[in-house]
């Protein structure tokens, strides 16, 4: 099984290279290669998933270097189940993009699959510089996927959002430096044992790159006070890339999970819980100004980049409580907001279209087609991101709740998420009831050419609410195994055997 | 030589982030390339600083230069090169589409320069 590990970033790599270079010229072919590799992908991944639920971490060194002088691929529960949770987020997004928006520029079924790669390769490497280069390919295709077929707004969208991600990966690179300087290794497990080791006058040194490396992984989840480009990135990228970027800010909050509860979480003697102070606060904040913007918005698309904001900012509170408890009800949480999201965008992009030079502003229009079928769409969408029950959203928030029983700041977080959750629903109601209801106050009917019953589209879509539903239903089993994702992240001894070998402790103890 | 490196480094950033808090794209362009100048040459000092030695670790040898660092900044110019060609076509294009050449699109003398808060 070990070299299979290696397949969720070949593949999408490969087979990018395949699309660009042999079938570019041909749409029909693209489709056939992008989703064949997809649905391969959602294979591998999901063996990858059965085998890291039966097994502890397991690790692939590329060029058979050994560690901690080579590059590692680590499998372990949680980024197995993060790239499953990616391969069905890609399926959905690349069926639903096949039927008429990977035409309206070049390339995107190349990109998309190098995102899926930079993605892969991101949740799976056991190496920090490794991290910060698989970071560079997802947002190199994702600077390209954003920029896909162009327009005024997009351009000054995608500026903003290239400037801020360059600065971001300059500060990767100096956070990086900082922690190389003085513990001298790269590889995530030999991390761990280094950052207990390193000499104290050394030690501000250390903690400085580590917070670097927060924030910069702060910019990829959108955390505040850095969260200013998720709005205009998110509601003027194409539709499906902005469901596709639902997994890019899991991208920072899997970062933070990983480094901050591995290299400097339990083993790290005085750096032990270094992110705890800043992320739980930053995270409330961010809920708060996410549901506000929610509330204030006025176009449909940057209402649902608001609650992606928001839906960061809780995930956030459940990772920055770093115990056992919040991470799993957290992982639960990250699972339903990356679907809710990525379907709110996907309906919202099919209303859109409906609605002729309406676009996506809340404003009274006429009836469009097919409005009673895309407002039921949206109203299980909208329980969903604003975690009303019965779908998984309330459970996600519940067991987050549930976590934060113990913790000093229970009242804020409660209190936070309890009335939050309350604009979330004033808002998407708001937005409903505009787009869906006060047409019945306007005369006549918006009718758009072409836009009956796109098959791939709705079915992508229903996909995305069939995952929510799914979520629900199976709550039970994937509790079970998210309760073994966050048992495994504190067991680091597992971690740093299976990547150093079975004796590395008992060699630094001696 | 610590001297040197260390405040070149600073003098690096401090435009870097000077010229990348401007309201034009053509600033920000610049702004990023000596960021990322200043991010190499502090790269290449984490590995400490030493002068004609070779990269090379085996038994016996005290006197050697990190060569991870050397990797490291590799890297980083060719993703940093690859960046700033993109960012210089899309400033171009930018500046074709919306017609001016401001970071946020705003028309000159509507409240924009050092206005923006994206």
């Amino acid at each position: 099984m070990g070299d299979w590990i290696v397949v969720p970033i070949l593949l999408p790599a490969v087979m990018a290279a395949l699309i660009v270079l042999a079938v570019r010229h041909d749409i029909i072919l693209q489709r056939v290669f992008s989703i064949t590799a997809t649905v391969a992908l959602v294979a591998v991944s999901l063996s990858l998933l059965i085998f890291a639920s039966g097994h502890g971490p397991e690790m692939y060194a590329l060029g058979d270097w050994p560690a901690p002088f080579g590059i590692v691929l680590v499998l372990d529960r949680l980024s197995a189940m993060m790239v499953f949770l990616t391969s069905l987020l890609g399926l959905g997004v690349i069926l639903f993009a096949s039927s008429e928006w990977d035409q309206r520029g070049k390339h995107f079924h190349a990109l998309f699959q190098f995102q899926l790669m930079g993605v892969n390769g991101a949740f799976l490497t056991g190496d920090i510089f490794n991290l910060f280069v698989f970071f560079e390919v997802l947002l190199i295709a994702s600077y390209g996927l954003m920029l896909h077929g162009a327009g005024a707004e997009r351009l000054k969208a995608g500026m903003q959002y290239v400037v801020i991600n360059l600065t971001g990966s300059a500060l990767f690179l100096l956070g990086v430096g900082m922690i190389y300087s003085v513990t001298g290794t790269l590889n995530m497990a030999d991390l761990v044992i280094q950052v207990a080791n390193v000499a104290s006058g050394d030690a501000a040194i250390l903690r400085a790159g580590a917070l670097v490396l927060l924030l910069v992984f702060c910019v990829k989840a959108a955390l505040v006070p850095v969260h200013f480009w998720l709005p205009g990135t998110y509601a003027n990228a194409p539709a499906p890339v902005a469901a596709l970027f639902a997994i890019m800010t899991k991208v920072g909050a899997y970062s933070v999970l990983r480094v901050y509860s591995l290299a400097f979480g339990d083993m790290a003697g005085d750096m032990s819980w270094l992110a705890a102070p800043y992320v739980l606060p930053a995270a409330l904040v961010t809920l708060v100004l996410g549901m506000t913007g929610v509330l204030a918005a006025k176009r449909l698309n940057s209402l649902i980049a608001f609650s992606v904001i928001g839906s960061m900012g809780t995930l956030l509170i459940a990772i920055g409580l770093f115990t056992p408890d919040a991470i799993s009800a957290g992982l639960y949480y990250l699972l339903h907001s990356t679907f809710s999201a990525a379907a709110l965008f996907l309906i919202a992009d099919l209303v859109v279209s409906r609605r002729g030079q309406f676009g996506d502003s809340l404003n009274t229009a006429p009836r469009f087609h097919q409005s009673g079928f895309l407002a039921v769409l949206f109203f299980v969408g909208a329980i969903g991101m604003a975690g009303m029950p019965p779908l998984s959203g309330f459970i996600g928030k519940l067991q987050i709740l549930d976590a934060a029983r113990d913790s000093d700041a229970m009242v804020w977080i409660w209190s936070i998420i309890l009335v939050t959750s309350l604009m979330c629903i004033v808002g998407f109601g708001r937005a409903g009831s505009v787009l869906f209801w006060k047409t019945a106050s306007v005369e006549g009917e918006i009718t758009v050419e072409g836009a009956k019953w796109p098959v791939l589209p709705v079915v992508a879509t229903c996909g995305m609410l069939a995952a929510l539903v799914a979520l629900t239903v199976f709550a039970g089993p994937i509790t079970d195994y998210l309760n073994g994702v966050s048992a495994q992240l504190f067991d680091t001894t597992q971690y740093i055997e299976a990547v150093l070998g079975e004796d590395a402790l008992s060699l630094v103890g001696q | 030589m610590e001297f040197l490196v260390a405040s070149s480094i600073g003098l690096l950033t401090t435009c870097g982030t000077y010229l990348l808090l401007r309201g034009r794209t053509f600033p920000v362009v610049v702004g990023l390339a000596l960021l990322s100048y200043a991010v190499n040459v502090f790269l290449f000092a984490m590995g400490r600083l030493t002068i004609n030695m070779p990269p090379i670790l085996r038994e016996g040898v005290t006197e050697y230069t990190d060569p991870l660092p050397q990797a490291l900044v590799l890297t980083a110019i060719v993703i940093s090169f690859g960046m700033t060609a993109l960012i210089v076509v899309l400033s171009i294009r930018a500046f074709l589409e919306i017609g001016n050449d401001h970071v946020d699109g705003r028309p000159v003398g509507a409240s924009s320069e050092a206005g923006d808060k994206n």
